[in-house]
């Protein structure tokens, strides 16, 4: 292919993609008639909520998934992927959400995978060009490295230099921030703005509306696998793109009703965990719960959330220190206790994990079935109490407007936000005194996220102590009462979100603790 | 000494078609597909080797020529090799292209192999009138020394060089596939393939074509375990029943390797050691039965210990035991 040099193409178009349909199975279609256009030397974010088919589309682009029907031109010219091999001849490198790295090897490994060339490798020669990629774009990757020792953001780092070392010109990244602090965000962003001027195409998809007006030259929006709109990004506000988003105005304020805080209903003191391998996961960890108020968790993935969360709800054993629960005037140390004991007295964990039905609900089981894994040992006799859940299921459903077909359904086949109101709705209907949520809104589209809000401040104003394990900092700031940040299983730091910026929670989820911080 | 140097040599000689059995599984497993049916390409192996050196044999004497013992083992071998690949084949077609579940389909090639390689010896056998056996140079080109000359060195000699050829074969293909497991493009490749084929995909590795040639180039290797067995073993006759377990002990020494071909040497001659210890290494009054059961004692020792040490790189390649669809979701 004749490369022109990349100041004279700048402008040009890139890539450009047209009424691109791709359906799954008979009934679902990730996309329909989509279309998108990037031109060199532009970073083009792609935005649309959870499900709007964005990275469908780019598979599409990375030879991942074959489009039903449509066209896609590169440079000008039609061309048709059929597998990611086409895609890097076409100088096309994507950079996938979960990162595809194979663990157990190292750095350079990862990156010349696949690549043609002499029967042996030559690992100096690779480690050197590897090198001059980093200092051309400004990062730091150490080549003998194995994946399997790295941090999100390093593999992240892997990631890019895989792509640019096949040569890639145009560059896709998947909801590259997803994993990173605000400050790792800030050098990615470095490095992509380096990347655009050295002339290269890159599309960026995202669902976080403050990154794209931060990165962005243009906007593209899906809405349920459909072509939206396509505007310039200093055209553009918040509010329109979030209308574009979702197809209608939506309010974005998260409440944060002021109430008094209540008694202290949950005390962790020095509580430590190991997890399977040894590793500590949990370290002296204390804090307190309030009734009448959310306490915000935040961190990086991993940074000990889900030992914690599992360690107080009595899944997780404890190493050392002991989870205080009020009880009457007195406390009662729960370590120790199994996990439907100290659910009986009122502690209850929510917990979305990434696929959001590994834990906590049966996918092939039915609504009934799912609410009854709660009660089931309610009622006398040998036999299950089917009538009883079956009501259970139906207030949910009013209650909580979930859209489902009937109680009977298995809850797999319903949407993302539909499968989490179940599971926190089960939860509830409990009345807990403690309500743990872990990614209450992970996957879900904007209106399914505010509904999950309200039921938290509802939960909130009834005196419940709600413990909100969140990913979106944003989110966090604004409806927690208190912040506790977590880093490497420690906790750097509570504080007011009223009082402190973003930034500096951001030093607290990447700084171990050093400094004992106030609590508020 | 003596017995040291007896027991070395007898482990040797035990160890290899464990090795080469193993080696076969240890380059399937690298692709991502647990072959459990090595028992069954093991006789495959040890039928159809037997056949081609009995064959040729048989045609060249009818036509008025003397068999030479050297092209006898090269049909021994391209026989063997050839059903290996072709049982694999199978495996592979099921497993990968049609996704059929690893653990069942290789648990029909074990018990088929295993009835396809009696059939085929018993056949033999009642068609030579009784049982079947190879010509005198034949046996003799399975059972003497690779290198007659170096053998007659004192010590060294009968330790490292007296023994037939299909042991240094084992070990070349030992070394051989070490050596591109760990220092080639191809190699890095196959290993990204069983840890996880979805990157290797995205890498724009041709995943279905490196585990075709994987299990089937390992399925052949294995299959020459089941012809040291038949020719080397039993000496060029079909006894029956003549892999008995075999095939099993080395899937389970595979784990032992920890997917090492190097390792896979020692191993192979401590489980061949293991094997034969009853007639070096008499203990008065223990039963023949608990040497017997030594190797298997070793290999869950083994499977404690890597399971404590939990080493992501000595343990199974990840995507092991599972098929790879690139549309799923």
């Amino acid at each position: 292919m004749e490369q022109k040099g990349a100041t004279e193409r700048r402008g040009e178009v890139a890539v450009r993609m047209r009424g691109i349909t791709k359906t799954f199975g008979s009934r679902v279609v990730a996309n329909h008639n989509a279309h998108l256009e990037v031109r060199w030397g532009e970073i083009l974010a792609l935005l649309g909520e959870n499900g709007s088919g964005k990275t469908t589309l780019m598979n599409m682009l990375a030879g991942i998934y074959y489009p039903d029907s449509g066209e896609i031109e590169v440079n000008g010219r039609e061309v048709s992927i059929r597998s990611p091999r086409d895609a890097f001849e076409l100088r096309i490198g994507m950079i996938h959400q979960h990162f595809k790295l194979v663990d157990v090897l190292t750095a350079s490994e990862n990156i010349v995978l696949g690549l043609p060339g002499g029967v042996t490798l030559n690992r100096r020669a690779v480690a050197a060009r590897i090198r001059a990629i980093g200092e051309k774009y400004g990062f730091a990757l150490d080549p003998e490295k194995k994946i399997y020792n790295m941090s999100v953001s390093e593999k992240q780092t892997v990631e890019i230099v895989k792509a640019l070392y096949r040569g890639a010109d145009i560059l896709v990244l998947d909801e590259p921030t997803a994993v990173l602090t605000p400050q790792e965000i800030e050098k990615l962003f470095a490095v992509l703005r380096a990347m655009r001027e050295d002339g290269k195409a890159i599309i960026i998809i995202t669902h976080k509306l403050g990154e794209v007006l931060a990165i962005s030259d243009r906007v593209t929006i899906l809405r349920k696998g459909e072509y939206v709109d396509t505007v310039p990004t200093a055209t553009a506000s918040v509010q329109s793109l979030t209308e574009g988003m979702v197809g209608h105005a939506v309010r974005l304020e998260i409440e944060r009703p002021q109430l008094p805080r209540g008694e202290e209903l949950l005390r962790v003191q020095n509580v430590t965990c190991l997890n399977a391998d040894h590793v500590c996961k949990v370290k002296n960890v204390s804090f307190s719960a309030y009734g009448g108020e959310i306490l915000g968790v935040a961190g990086v993935a991993g940074s000990g959330q889900k030992e914690l969360c599992e360690a107080v709800a009595g899944i997780q054993n404890v190493r050392g220190g002991s989870i205080l629960f009020r009880t009457g005037d007195g406390y009662e140390n729960i370590v120790g206790m199994k996990p439907d004991v100290i659910f009986e007295k009122g502690v209850s964990l929510a917990f979305v994990p990434e696929d959001r039905l590994g834990m906590g609900l049966v996918a092939s089981m039915d609504m009934v079935d799912n609410v009854m894994l709660r009660s089931y040992k309610a009622g006398k006799g040998p036999f299950v109490d089917r009538r009883s859940a079956r009501r259970v299921c139906q207030t949910l459903i009013d209650q909580l407007e979930i859209v489902t077909p009937g109680v009977f359904t298995p809850v797999r086949r319903l949407s993302g936000g539909n499968v989490q109101k179940v599971l926190l709705g089960r939860e509830i209907y409990h009345h807990p005194r403690v309500l743990m949520v872990s990614y209450p809104v992970r996957g879900l589209d904007i209106n399914s996220s505010y509904k999950i809000y309200d039921l938290l401040n509802e939960q909130k104003r009834r005196g419940v102590a709600v413990i909100f394990v969140g990913e979106d900092l944003d989110v966090l700031m604004e409806i927690s009462d208190r912040l506790m940040v977590l880093c490497g299983g420690e906790v750097s730091g509570i504080v007011d979100p009223r009082e402190v910026s973003k930034d500096d929670v951001g030093l607290l989820m990447m700084q171990a603790p050093g400094k004992e911080a106030a609590d508020a | 000494m003596d017995t040291l140097m007896n027991l070395f040599g007898a482990a040797v000689l035990a160890g290899t078609p464990l090795l080469l059995g193993m080696l076969g599984e240890i380059l399937t497993q690298k692709s991502g597909h647990l072959n459990l049916g090595l028992e069954g390409t093991m006789y495959m192996g040890a039928a159809m080797s037997l056949a081609g050196a009995y064959y040729y044999e048989q045609w060249v004497t009818a036509a008025g020529g003397a068999a030479s013992g050297f092209v006898a083992c090269l049909f021994a071998t391209g026989a063997a090799f050839l059903i290996g690949v072709l049982a694999s084949l199978l495996y592979c077609f099921l497993t990968a292209t049609l996704r059929a579940d690893q653990n069942v389909t290789g648990l029909v090639l074990a018990i088929f192999g295993t009835g396809f390689g009696n059939f085929f010896g018993e056949l033999m056998g009642i068609g030579a009138g009784g049982y079947v056996t190879v010509g005198a140079a034949t046996k003799a080109a399975f059972a003497n020394p690779a290198f007659p000359s170096l053998a007659a060195l004192p010590v060294v000699g009968k330790l490292l060089f007296g023994y037939n050829w299909m042991v240094y074969l084992g070990v070349a293909v030992a070394l051989a596939m070490a050596w591109f497991l760990n220092h080639t493009r191809a190699g890095l490749n196959l290993r990204a393939v069983g840890e996880n084929p979805a990157t290797a995909d995205a890498a724009g590795i041709h995943v279905t074509k490196y585990k075709y040639a994987a299990t089937c180039i390992g399925g052949g290797i294995s299959a020459l375990g089941g012809m040291y067995i038949s020719m080397v073993n039993t000496g060029g006759v079909w006894v029956h029943d003549c892999v008995s377990g075999k095939g099993w002990i080395a899937v389970a020494l595979v784990i032992f390797a920890t997917w090492s071909p190097a390792r896979g040497l020692f191993c192979a001659l401590i489980f061949g050691g293991l094997s034969i210890m009853r007639m070096y290494v008499p203990v008065p009054g223990l039963p023949m039965e608990i040497y017997e059961l030594l190797p298997y004692v070793a290999t869950v020792l083994v499977l404690i210990f890597t399971s404590i040490r939990q080493s992501r790189e000595h343990a199974q390649p990840r995507a092991c035991g599972t098929n790879y669809f690139r549309e799923e979701r």
